[in-house]
Order: structure tokens, then sequence, then C-alpha cells
């Protein structure tokens, strides 16, 4: 950048950082990363939900105060450094998480610690944070954290509503429609299973590609 | 026929539905236009006529479960069963399934070839038919439909439809069946008809199927020339070894599935049990395996799918061989899945590219010698 003119925080530029993970350039659906942790925690949408959030403040903040370390770290060791920044940040999730919403902390178990491995993190600390200035770091920070969110809430949207007849825990299928009950419904028991979020998501890239022509391959 | 056809061709009005007009055209004509170069065999015979002849070759298993749906039906209410009553009420129980898996699934297929304006192939003639076939008698017609539908779509269309599925699309349609819906699709009351109601039902009277019993109990109550005729609950079309084996002299003679695949299944699956008896982990004859619950029907018309199954003679030998032995294997070892036919055979269907790339791969390896031994 070698205008030193101020920008606008939310210019024209800068608001594409943040909402360009939510279509077209999705850590999800387009950069397939992070996809082990949407197959494990879209069961329900609370934990899908929480998750998400989680995500994001590691993506943002993670970004943020790896832009502001750019200048200061040397590049031979920055692997560590980001590790240590992203490592904090989780564990400073996971305490909140743990002190706050303890039920969905458990289900999510293992999955809040493994966001230090998510791939959404490092990718973006090493291929945005490093080179651009802090600001528009924490604004792509956080919409390719909320990208990833969307897809989990989609997903577990549909295997939540299949799977167990509810949403966010609320029941949506009344109980008189089920076989045990005398009706005719029955749950999807595959939606429970990992296999089903998998093939979810293709379905997603399968209609997000069917309507983004540019993205498709030849 | 001719007169209307100007009509559905490009630039015609009705233009857009050429495909639908084209399925119809060559299902009850003999195609224009035939293969006349590359390295093809040239026959009377295109995909549809082959098609057909599975067709035939399935009915003897088919009409046989219209009956035996009717023969266990009235047997576990406690009337006689009479023969023309049976035969007409398992009619009636099935034929809707048969619809509906027909309607779905080609449904789906016409709407998918018009998208992308390919011509409607016809491998669904079969699946449709096998797909109700090794349904249990009493699962709920949305299920099929919606089984169907994953089957079509998941399992073929986007592999790129008829012909570059890896999976037997009939075989993914009971897999989601069976794990979407579990209860309906296993235990002790799906598959006679009426049973899951529990009304006017004989006491003591038991619809575990013969797999079952030898599961849990090592004794099945049913006699094996019983088991052999098929005069016991199962799948609507599985239960009769010898009308599949009808089934399977039709499909040999006319040279439509390959004798390699058949023949080494059933080898597997003797060899496995046979081990299995002389390590004393079964307590029944190891030739049980063949004739009770989905093995030969497996056998005769799912693992011999010309797409699924290898390609290659020798490839066939092994990946038959390896699903009647996992068959048992997994019948035996693995207490959840009494049958193991459908996952074994799903299995191989994912292995057999990978025994083919082998296959021939050893047979380039093994001239190359020849050639170097020549100089």
């Amino acid at each position: 950048m070698s205008k030193q003119e101020k920008e606008p925080m939310f210019s024209a530029k800068n608001m594409k950082y943040l909402t360009g993970p939510f279509s077209a350039n999705n850590p999800v659906i387009v950069q397939i990363l992070g996809i082990c942790s949407a197959l494990a925690v879209t069961v329900q949408l609370k934990p899908a939900i929480v998750m998400a959030l989680s995500v994001t403040v590691v993506t943002g903040f993670s970004n943020l105060v790896m832009s502001l370390l750019r200048n200061g770290v040397p590049s031979r060791i920055r692997i560590i450094v980001q590790l240590v920044v992203i490592a904090a940040l989780v564990i400073l999730v996971d305490q909140v998480l743990k002190a706050f919403v303890y039920d969905v902390s458990k289900q999510l178990s293992v999955y809040v610690g493994l966001i230090i491995t998510n791939c959404i993190v490092m990718g973006r600390v090493e291929a945005f944070a490093l080179g651009n200035k802090p600001w528009p770091s924490f604004l792509d920070g956080i919409g390719n954290g909320l990208g990833y969110g969307l897809i989990l809430v989609i997903v577990a949207f549909f295997r939540e509503l299949l799977g167990s007849g509810t949403l966010y825990g609320f029941r949506i299928i009344p109980e008189s429609w089920y076989i045990a009950n005398g009706g005719f419904y029955s749950n999807c028991g595959l939606m429970l299973f990992p296999p089903m979020a998998l093939i979810i998501v293709g379905c997603i890239i399968w209609v997000h590609r069917s309507r983004n022509k540019d993205l498709q391959e030849k | 026929m001719d007169k209307i056809k100007p009509a559905f061709s490009k630039g015609g009005k009705l233009g857009f539905l050429e495909s639908t007009f084209d399925a119809f055209e060559t299902f009850l004509f003999v195609p224009n236009t035939t293969t006349t170069r590359g390295a093809h065999i040239r026959d009377a015979n295109d995909m549809k006529r082959t098609m057909i002849v599975v067709v035939v070759a399935l009915l003897p298993a088919l009409l046989f479960g219209f009956y035996n749906t009717g023969y266990q039906h009235f047997l576990s209410q406690g009337v006689p069963p009479e023969f023309w009553a049976s035969l007409w009420f398992g009619f009636l129980k099935v034929l809707p399934i048969i619809v509906v898996s027909y309607a779905v699934g080609l449904g789906i297929e016409f709407a998918f070839a018009q998208m992308r304006g390919h011509e409607v192939n016809e491998g669904f003639l079969v699946s449709g038919l096998l797909i109700p076939m090794i349904m249990p008698v009493d699962i709920p017609l949305w299920m099929v439909a919606l089984a169907t539908a994953f089957a079509v779509v998941f399992g073929k269309e986007v592999f790129g439809g008829t012909g570059m599925n890896v999976f037997n699309p009939a075989l993914v349609a009971r897999a989601f069946a069976f794990f979407a819906y579990t209860p309906m699709m296993s235990g002790e009351t799906v598959w006679i008809a009426g049973l899951t109601d529990g009304t006017g039902v004989v006491d003591g009277f038991s619809g575990a199927t013969a797999l079952e019993q030898l599961g849990t109990t090592g004794t099945m109550s049913y006699s094996a020339l019983d088991a052999f005729l098929g005069f016991i609950p199962g799948s609507i079309g599985e239960t009769s070894t010898l009308a599949i084996l009808i089934g399977a002299a039709i499909l040999l003679f006319t040279g439509v599935a390959s004798w390699r695949t058949m023949v080494s299944v059933f080898a597997g699956g003797l060899a496995m049990g046979y081990l299995f008896e002389a390590i004393g982990l079964t307590t029944y004859p190891a030739w049980y395996h063949l004739i009770v619950g989905g093995f030969a029907f497996g056998a005769v018309f799912m693992a011999t799918d010309p797409v699924t199954s290898a390609q290659t003679d020798k490839g066939k030998y092994i990946v038959g061989f390896l699903t009647g032995a996992l068959a048992v294997l997994i019948r035996v070892v693995n207490p959840a899945y009494p049958e193991g036919m459908m996952l074994s055979i799903l299995f191989m269907n994912a292995l057999a590219p990978l025994v083919d790339y082998y296959v021939v791969e050893a047979n380039i390896s093994r001239r190359k010698k020849r050639v170097k031994l020549a100089k």
C-alpha cells in the first residue's frame, strides 16, 4: 500500500474482506478447510452455533494479534509464534465456554481444543494477517469465522431437523407423528452419523457451484 | 411414432422434451442409431434388451415373493394359506412398493436427463425392481420413496449416471433405509405383512428371519428345504433360493451376468462358512449360509452388476470370492448386522477398481518380462 491517506473504517474494500468469505471465498465450501470439525459438531444446532462463534472469535483475534506482530516476528519462527497466539486464544475461549455454557462445552468436548489445528485459523494468519494491516486482518478473520459458521449452521439445521425432529432443542415435528405413537413418521437415523454431514456439505457445494458459474472447474 | 417425432427433435416445438421422447421411442422400438464403428461387438442387443433380460430373470423370485408374502401373512394370522389367496394378497402388498420405487426413481432419472440433455438411461429398469425386492414387506412407502431418491441421486447421478456409478444403486437404497430407519429394517416384526400392528397374530409366533435365529441361537426353526424353497420370512424377493437359481440360469444362459462372479461368491461364502464351522464359531452347517437371507440374491443379482463389479476375469474371481467370504464374516462375527451381504457387496464395489488395477498391472509386467526373455 503506497498511498498513505487514511481509509474509512468500513470502506468498500474493507467490507469485502468481511463479506467475501460468506459466499465466493467461503473457507468450507470453496477452500475446503475445516471440514472435520464441521462434521463433528453439527448434530444439533446449539453446539454448532457455539462452535461457530468460538471459531469466529479465534480467527478474528489471532489475525489481529499476528498482524500487529507481523513486523517484529522473524519469519523463521513465525509458525511457533502463531501457534502460541492461537493456542492462548483457544484456551481463553475454552475457559469462557466452560464457565458460562458448561453443557455445550461438554458436548463439544475436544473440538474446542482442536480449533488450534483448524486449518482456517492458521490459513488466514499465514495468507492474510502477515501481509496486511491490523484492521483489515481483523475483518478478514471475523469474515472467515462467520463464513465457516454459516455452513455449520446450515448443516446443523438439516441434521437436527431431520435427524431428531427438533431445532435448537425445541420440538418441531410433533410427537404424535412418530410411528411409536401411532403416526407415520420416523427420524432419519443416518442424519446423526458424520457421513451424512459430508453429504450435506456436498449438497451445499453443489447448489453453490451451480449458482456461481465462475467457480466451476472444467 | 415417426410422424410426431419432428416435434420433439431440436428446434421442434416440444424440443425440450427430447430426452423423454427418445427414452420412450427406443424403449418401444429398436433404436435408429446402432453402433457402426469402434471396438464394439455388434449384436442385436442394446442396453435396454440386456436390462429386460435381467428383469425377466428377476420374475421367478418376484412371483415367489408375492406368494410368500401372503403365505407368511396368513400363517401368522393362523389361517391356512391358500395358494391364490396368498398370491393375491402378496401382489396387493408388494405392488405399491414397486410402483413407488419406479415412479420416484424414473422421475428423478428423467429430470436429470432433461437437465443435462442426455438420453435417459435404462439402468433404472432393473434397479427399480431390485429395490422393492430387498425391502421388508411392511416398510412405509415414503421410506421406499426417500431411499430410492437417495440412491438415484447420490448413488448414481452424482457420479454421472448409469454406467459411472461406483456402488450398486439398489444396495445404496437399502443401505440408506437400513441406517436411517433401522427399526423398520431389522428386528422380528417387519418381515411379515401385518405383524407390526400386532393384530390377530397367533400366540408365540415369531417373525424373526432364519438369519436372526441362526445368529442368536445357532439353530433355525425352519427346515433346510423350506429355506431353499423360500417358505421363510425375509425381504420380499430374497427368500427363495430356488427361484433365484432359476433367474441365475436365465442370466447365465443369455450371457448377461458373469458366471465367474457368481461361482466365486458362492465359493467364498462356503469357504468362510466351513472355516467358522471348523474353528467352532458356528454350530450349523456352513451351506446354511447360502440358502438363508440375501446371500443367493446378492450373489446372483447384485454382485454380478456389470458396472460396479470388477471388469477383468481374474478380478471377478477375486472380488467375488472376497464378497462371499466377507458376507459370512460379517454375519457370524458382528452381531449387529445379521445380514452381511449388503455391506460386503457395497464394500467390494468400492474395492473392485483397485483389484482391476492390480490385475491389469500384473498382466503388463508379466508381458514385459516375456518381451525381455525373447530378446
